[in-house]
């Protein structure tokens, strides 16, 4: 098998979430010499992304996702302790988790798959996250993002009480938040006060990546 | 044991020897745009047309959520309640996770009413419980609690006990008038979570005898042909003891299976209700 031949069942076997042969074709590819990030930036992400549009598409449904994104773990294991001896940074660092009092997650499941495939590290909380466990969770592990997701109604105003709790802890500008969920709209989103919102997980990682730049633009000027 | 419901006039029972009971969930505007819109501007309009397709499909209670974002929950709440049994005689499930909202729904409601919902959390047994027993109202329990959504059947069961214990014992309400949500789950997220839900039925059906009620369309989350996924679903829940569901009523797919999970399942006598629900078909297609 030559590289092209490598890269394209990887995408393919990726595509369709099987984590064995993915694992295998990372290891593989490895073996020939392909670099991680070779195998991360043109099969395993463009594999994932092509997962996220179907999905949006409504050609794919919620349980292949989560197995594509499953097989992308397995290999994401092998590959992450190499990424960080090349040097090369997780693209940003997210802090996930829905609300209070709301316990709905696969969709923000759907979220972190979406940005761990994307390069991001993702950080999640899980669900009932009271805004005193996001403010630790920020101290802690000092991310570029907080995403908040509430799936009902009356749970969403937890975004505007989980920002009020940061702006009193006085850490409203250490981070970009970014809001979602069923219920959730862009008007909501910026009623409350946060900085991105996305109505489903592809376009978030989208959304992501543009108030990353923005905000990395403006710490350069 | 036998939950009773009542509107203006009518009456519902919610029981194992009665034919499953079907709540209409539309009346709900959540991921509906145009809906929401509506009524932040207090136009409720849209809320008489769900009641009459909801009433049409065979809905024998109606859900009413209205938690629009930016609207005034309180009001609306209110307001629905009073347009809607103007409307119909079908009693309502006053559906919010804010207690103003369902003491404002309460207070308005003529008729004994379903509260959704409570879980084992102390604080909202403590809010909500109260009020359900000053109204004299039924409601709708979740054995989950602040820590967990329990993955184990046997661990919901203990939530549920203690929901049951509180308030039967510190509220004085009746056993019957509590109805127990044994938590649908996605089964596109997990195929062994409708297997779990099942499983919680039977040993709540077995320890408590309580009648079950459940968001149904939640089974068939993220997959395609969800109407025919709910429709398996439900006969093979009403056999382990579900006596009601959270349904839209619109889908004759769904309703058919529960009707024909009654007359299997001996609760249509001589099938009169089947027979006639094919003859007002039949009768509707000719006109």
């Amino acid at each position: 098998m030559n590289q092209d031949e490598l890269l394209r069942q990887l995408y393919d076997f990726t595509l369709v979430g099987n984590a064995p042969e993915v694992l295998s074709l990372t290891n593989q590819g490895l073996a020939m010499g392909l670099g991680p990030e070779m195998l991360l930036y043109e099969a395993l992400i463009p594999s994932l992304e092509e997962v996220g549009a179907r999905f949006e598409r409504g050609d794919f449904f919620v349980p292949e996702m989560l197995i594509a994104g499953r097989a992308m773990a397995g290999a994401l294991e092998v590959l992450r302790p190499l990424l960080a001896e090349t040097g090369a940074e997780p693209i940003g660092k997210i802090v996930m988790g829905t609300v209070k009092g709301d316990v709905h997650d696969i969709g923000k499941n759907l979220v972190n798959i979406m940005f761990e495939g994307a390069g991001f590290e993702v950080i999640d909380l899980g669900v009932q996250v009271s805004p005193e466990k996001f403010i630790d969770a920020i101290k802690e592990h000092k991310p570029d993002i907080v995403g908040f997701s509430a799936f009902l109604t009356t749970t969403m105003p937890m975004f505007k009480a989980n920002i009020n709790a940061l702006q009193k802890a006085g850490m409203r500008e250490q981070v970009i938040i970014m809001v979602g969920g069923a219920p959730v709209t862009q008007e909501y989103a910026d009623v409350v006060g946060a900085d991105g919102y996305a109505s489903d997980a592809s376009a978030a990682v989208v959304r992501a990546k543009e108030l990353l730049s923005q905000r990395r633009a403006l710490a350069r000027a | 044991m036998d939950t009773v419901l009542r509107s203006r006039s009518g009456e519902v029972v919610i029981g194992p020897d009665s034919p499953f009971c079907i709540i209409g969930e539309r009346i709900n505007p959540t991921g509906r745009k145009i809906f929401q819109e509506q009524l932040r501007r207090g136009d409720l309009s849209r809320i008489e047309i769900d009641v009459a397709q909801q009433v049409a499909g065979g809905a024998m209670v109606l859900d009413v959520n209205m938690g629009a974002p930016l609207a005034d929950e309180t009001e609306l709440m209110v307001q629905a309640v009073r347009l809607i049994q103007g409307a119909c005689d079908l009693p309502l499930c006053l559906d919010s996770s804010i207690i103003e909202v369902l003491e404002a729904g309460l207070a308005a409601y003529e008729g004994k009413a379903l509260v959704n919902s409570i879980t084992a959390e102390d604080e909202r047994m403590d809010a909500i419980l109260p009020l359900v027993k000053r109204h004299g109202a039924a409601v709708i329990a979740l054995p989950n609690d602040e820590e967990e959504i329990p993955a184990e059947p046997g661990r919901r069961v203990e939530l549920a006990r203690k929901i049951i214990d509180v308030a039967t014992g510190k509220y004085g309400i009746p056993i019957e008038d509590i109805v127990i949500d044994p938590l649908a789950m996605p089964v596109g997220a997990d195929t062994s979570l409708v297997l779990t839900t099942l499983e919680t039925i039977a040993l709540l059906h077995e320890e408590f005898g309580v009648n079950m009620t459940l968001g149904a369309s939640n089974v068939s989350f993220g997959m395609p042909e969800r109407a025919a996924i709910v429709a398996a679903f439900l006969p093979m829940a009403i056999k382990a003891g579900l006596t009601s569901a959270i349904v839209d009523a619109r889908s004759p797919e769904l309703v058919r299976s529960v009707k024909a999970a009654d007359l299997l399942l001996n609760r249509d006598p001589w099938g009169a209700a089947w027979i006639a629900a094919h003859r007002a078909q039949q009768a509707a297609a000719a006109t």
